[in-house]
């Protein structure tokens, strides 16, 4: 038995992403890093802006999100996000631009304090991949 | 009659907006190609949302303090209408279908004695609802500027809808769009977004999903999403119907111009001949009395 599963990453403009020979992928849930194997259970949780690291026989994946939806169910994996950047394509230029747009977003005031969490993470992570 | 000059002149009128309507339609034929693949790509993601979304609205354990985007403000007073159409002319119906469908909803909201507001997006839809519902109006937003439609537009409007709603302005709220369903045919659809409206589409997977965090969290994050995803899905549909109405209008257009071109010239011909003839007799007869 195989111990592969199907992952489909979907933004609002297209299906981004769509593997079937998937053995593992860490997901950042809003409660930490979750790694999903096959025949996990039914599960719904949201992202925070984190590296998805995609498991495959052909090759491993990774790509930075945002935000985002995951559910799991009967061996797929959807991911729906509405910011992703595989990292393999993402240069120095572009880090810094999101670097520079999340500190910014961080420094604001007038935001609750879920937006701030979410900003501080957003540079957390974009700083460790420099 | 007409004078032959005349004629003349209407004919190379023809003939030029002849060519301006066939140039249209091959722009139009061109754009909907792109409108439609983005229509058609960003499908799986809305689908995918409402399923997440039904899912989790039927695992939800706590009904009555659901969060209010789901189950409703509890009453039905303040009606929010979202017009959605385009910003340029000369595409058929699309409009005054969309218009048509949104007004006879507003004469039946106005006739139950409820309050109506209206929020257009596009200046189309704007210039023909300011006449009649002028006062009713409380936002016009236009992405005249953005070339295809983006999340990010989409998104905008989504926030407004939802700072609105959370401000207690409105308590329903529908979205009207054209759907297209092919080059010809365009539906226009009105979509209740606030309250979500998942009758209907019940399907009864019992499956029991685990949720981190829980679902009232997961839910209150997800709804306003989802909602800035249904304008999105609407504002694709729109631009590929928008398109295709105006493919098909401008190709209407090119043929009856054609057919004016060919009328005109029989015509022209006709008079040509005619004015032949009676010189001619002329002539014959000045030559016989001499």
């Amino acid at each position: 038995m195989s111990e592969e599963f199907k992952v489909e990453i979907v933004n609002p403009e297209k299906s981004f992403l769509v593997k079937d020979d998937v053995s593992e992928v860490v997901v950042p849930a809003f409660e930490g890093e979750m790694g999903i194997l096959k025949d996990h259970i039914s599960i719904i949780s949201f992202l925070k802006p984190g590296i998805i690291k995609i498991l495959s026989k052909s090759g491993d994946e990774n790509y930075y999100v945002e935000d985002g939806i995951v559910e799991f169910k009967n061996n797929n994996l959807s991911i729906l996000t509405s910011t992703i950047f595989n990292l393999a394509d993402m240069d120095k230029s572009k880090q810094q631009d999101l670097l520079k747009q999340a500190e910014e977003e961080a420094n604001k005031t007038d935001i609750n304090d879920q937006s701030k969490y979410l900003a501080d993470q957003k540079v957390e992570v974009l700083k460790t991949l420099n | 009659m007409a004078s032959l000059d005349d004629l003349k002149k209407r004919i190379a009128s023809v003939k030029s907006t002849q060519k301006i309507t066939k140039a249209m339609k091959m722009v139009a034929a061109a754009k909907l190609r792109r409108a439609q693949e983005s229509a058609e790509k960003g499908r799986p993601y809305s689908e995918k949302m409402n399923n997440v979304i039904l899912n989790l609205s039927n695992g939800i354990s706590d009904k009555e303090n659901a969060p209010k985007l789901l189950s409703g403000t509890g009453q039905e007073k303040t009606y929010l209408c979202v017009v959605m159409t385009s910003d340029r002319g000369l595409c058929g119906g699309f409009n005054s279908n969309i218009i048509k469908k949104a007004k006879s909803y507003f004469a039946k909201i106005l006739d139950e004695g409820k309050e109506l507001k209206i929020i257009t997006v596009g200046s189309k839809g704007n210039d023909q609802l300011k006449r009649v519902y002028g006062d009713k109006i409380i936002e016009n937003i236009s992405f005249k500027e953005s070339k295809n439609a983006n999340y990010f537009d989409a998104d905008k409007v989504g926030k407004m809808v939802i700072e609105k709603f959370e401000a207690g302005e409105f308590d329903v709220c529908t979205i009207f769009y054209n759907q297209f369903k092919n080059v010809i045919t365009q539906i226009p659809q009105a979509q209740q977004i606030i309250p979500l409206n998942n009758e209907g589409e019940e399907n009864s997977s019992e499956e029991s999903y685990e949720f981190e965090p829980d679902e009232d969290e997961i839910l209150s994050n997800l709804l306003p999403k989802n909602i800035s995803t249904q304008i999105f899905k609407a504002m694709l549909e729109n631009s590929a119907s928008e398109q295709g109405s105006r493919m098909s209008a401008m190709d209407n257009a090119t043929r009856n111009a054609g057919e004016m071109v060919d009328k005109l010239t029989i015509e022209y011909n006709r008079s040509r001949q005619a004015a032949i003839t009676k010189e001619l007799i002329e002539i014959i007869s000045g030559a016989e009395s001499l």
